[in-house]
């Protein structure tokens, strides 16, 4: 027997909780977020930055929308207290199956109310906004606090999906995307503010792979 | 020895306070058990004094019949007024004189017996009873042994609703609340297994405590399912008390909880997993406990035009599981298919800002956190509504690209300019 099958044999089962199976995607929403990603994992933490303006929050509640489609219950953090229920209603989230945790421009706050929801279990998916936190603060959240998070959705059908301005997570994300608005499209007459352009890159797992959608003002059934 | 009451006024309650074996006859009869009360009151007379003594006390009025069976005395409460105490072995002599009406027989044997010349209870009893089974049957017979009082049968008693409450007296006044949750942990645990015996559980808590300054501090746990869940309810009792502690030291603990059946839900296969709502009531009573109790719910729109109108469902203390806590979902109006739609992120408050405005247009915006030049813009989008109310609104909106990189909406309302929240 050669030197690796002799070691494979007496260190399998200790290395054993080291072998993950691939975790189940779930849709976004955006199906051009979907060609690049195949979905969102379960099980895992998934962070999506960019700057402000940049298509974060309409991606997030398209995901929240497809989400409560799905009929599961969500729960969103919100670290800067901006989350804008009639928008989320026009994007097709249900809210009657969204928990909604207003932590009041408190970071702390926030990431202990996750750790609590996520440690509590039974969440098809929860989501963190740190969208406004400003990325002082945001950077100061240590990795530890992230891996906890990580841990506590690990093995379970729960999706954890983070939003910030900059990626804080780093390993601890098993997916990141990044944001960037490309061009507006706007109207002299109603509604205002037509469209938006957004390109995605995936920047982990490490090839880079990017997609273009478009947020619209108004809800086409 | 059997009782009947027929008349006004909370019978039931009444009949309760002499014996635990009630039977509700009818809506203004009851009849109770009165085998024992000699003993507590001395003979009949004395037990049918006692009992019109405290009639007159509550405010009962009914006429009153002690026998040594229960639809003897039935008969003699509905038929005679006052007190009627009948003689063991003379009903049927006793109750000679009361018509047939008063055993509520089947129209079609009162018509037989009408058409008999048969109207009173002594004309029943003094027919053959061979003569009357052949004639009408069993009801006949039972009629018969109605009119002789020589029915013998049962109570039908009724259950006095149970109270599911304890309480306790402390020996010395309790300051911390962490002392305090070994009392509650006990009370918990007596009122849990009187529950669980009877295959109940609560949806309910109320906590009464009187503390050392005479005052009362008062709380009410209510949990979105029915749970026998001890635990649960310590910890959820422990967060209360820390959010909203008694002002003064507590002496007396008083703890009830509401019966209600247990929850019987069957999951299913394809059924997407939800929180299990006892854990995330305490999930959220946790939460609650920094971020604050009116910060945690489910979203609802309200039905006005009124731009950011919202409500959050379950703040305040009482939070439905989300999608399950009305029952029946809410139906779901709206909402785009497929694709994003542009979101707003809205500034709670909304940001006062400065504005320069050239040719009516803004081309320049100041408010905390954002500034710059106005790059792109369109609008003025104008709404108002509620004109007819005390609280009317208006507002002319515009979106606006800064050249600060981000898109804002901003508005222009009766006090001045505001920026609203940003699209992202």
């Amino acid at each position: 027997m050669s030197g690796p099958a002799v070691l494979q044999k007496q260190f399998e089962s200790v290395l054993q909780w080291q072998i993950r199976t691939n975790p189940e995607l779930v849709r976004t929403g955006v199906s051009e977020i979907d060609r690049i990603t195949g979905g969102l994992p379960r099980g895992c933490l998934t962070e999506i930055f960019g700057p402000a303006s940049s298509g974060r929050t309409s991606l997030l509640i398209s995901i929240l929308a497809a989400a409560t489609k799905r009929q599961e219950i969500c729960a969103l953090v919100d670290g800067e207290d901006c989350f804008d229920p009639v928008s989320a209603e026009a994007a097709g989230v249900r809210l009657d199956r969204l928990l909604w945790i207003r932590c009041g421009h408190n970071a702390e706050h926030a990431l202990k109310a996750a750790d609590l929801l996520t440690q509590g279990g039974g969440f098809g998916l929860v989501a963190l906004d740190l969208g406004d936190t400003p990325p002082r603060t945001a950077r100061r959240i240590s990795l530890t606090s992230w891996f906890r998070l990580r841990r506590a959705v690990e093995n379970t059908p729960t999706v954890l999906v983070a939003i910030a301005q900059q990626p804080n997570a780093k390993t601890c994300a098993s997916l990141m995307l990044e944001c960037k608005r490309e061009r507006v499209t706007w109207s002299g007459g109603t509604p205002l503010l037509r469209a938006m352009h957004v390109r995605v890159a995936r920047r982990k797992p490490i090839r880079e792979v990017t997609a273009n959608f478009q947020a619209d003002a108004d809800a086409v059934e | 020895m059997f009782a009947s009451l027929h008349g006004s006024g909370n019978l039931r309650a009444f009949a309760f306070e002499f014996s635990p074996m009630v039977e509700q006859t009818a809506s203004d009869t009851v009849t109770f058990d009165a085998e024992g009360l000699e003993r507590l009151f001395g003979p009949v007379q004395d037990i049918a004094t006692a009992v019109l003594r405290r009639a007159g006390e509550t405010g009962v009025k009914a006429n009153l019949a002690l026998a040594a069976n229960p639809d003897a005395a039935i008969c003699a409460a509905r038929g005679f007024t006052g007190v009627s105490i009948l003689p063991q072995g003379d009903e049927a002599k006793f109750l000679a004189s009361l018509s047939l009406q008063l055993m509520n027989p089947s129209p079609e044997l009162q018509e037989t017996l009408e058409r008999w010349g048969i109207r009173r209870f002594q004309d029943l009893a003094a027919l053959p009873p061979l003569g009357i089974a052949e004639r009408l049957g069993p009801e006949g017979l039972h009629l018969r042994l109605l009119a002789r009082g020589e029915v013998e049968r049962k109570l039908v008693p009724l259950e006095d609703p149970p109270r599911f409450a304890d309480e306790l007296e402390l020996d010395y006044p309790v300051e911390l609340l962490e002392p305090l949750a070994f009392v509650l942990s006990r009370l918990l645990g007596g009122l849990a297994t009187r529950l669980a015996t009877r295959g109940l559980a609560t949806d309910e808590l109320r906590l009464r405590l009187k503390l050392e300054n005479r005052a009362r501090h008062e709380r009410m746990l209510r949990l979105p399912v029915p749970s026998l869940d001890q635990r649960a309810f310590l910890k959820l009792l422990q967060l209360d008390l820390a959010a909203h502690p008694p002002s003064a030291p507590v002496v007396h603990v008083q703890l009830e909880a509401n019966p209600v059946k247990p929850r019987a839900a069957q999951t299913g296969l394809y059924v997407p997993v939800a929180p299990e709502p006892v854990k995330l009531e305490l999930t959220l009573a946790r939460i609650r406990r920094f971020v604050g109790e009116d910060k945690v719910g489910s979203p609802e729109l309200l039905d006005t035009h009124r731009p950011g109108a919202f409500r959050i469902c379950g703040a305040g203390g009482v939070a439905p599981v989300p999608g399950l806590a009305a029952g029946v979902a809410r139906k779901h109006t709206g909402g785009k298919t497929t694709g994003a739609i542009i979101t707003l992120r809205i500034f709670r408050p909304p940001r006062v800002a400065r504005v320069v405005v050239d040719s009516g247009r803004p081309s320049f915006v100041a408010a905390e956190g954002v500034r710059g030049r106005v790059l792109q813009m369109a609008g003025p989008w104008r709404t108002s509504g509620d004109w007819w109310t005390a609280d009317p609104w208006e507002r002319d909106e515009w979106d606006i690209a800064l050249s600060d990189g981000a898109l804002y909406r901003i508005y222009c309302a009766p006090p001045g300019w505001f920026v609203e929240g940003s699209y992202d």
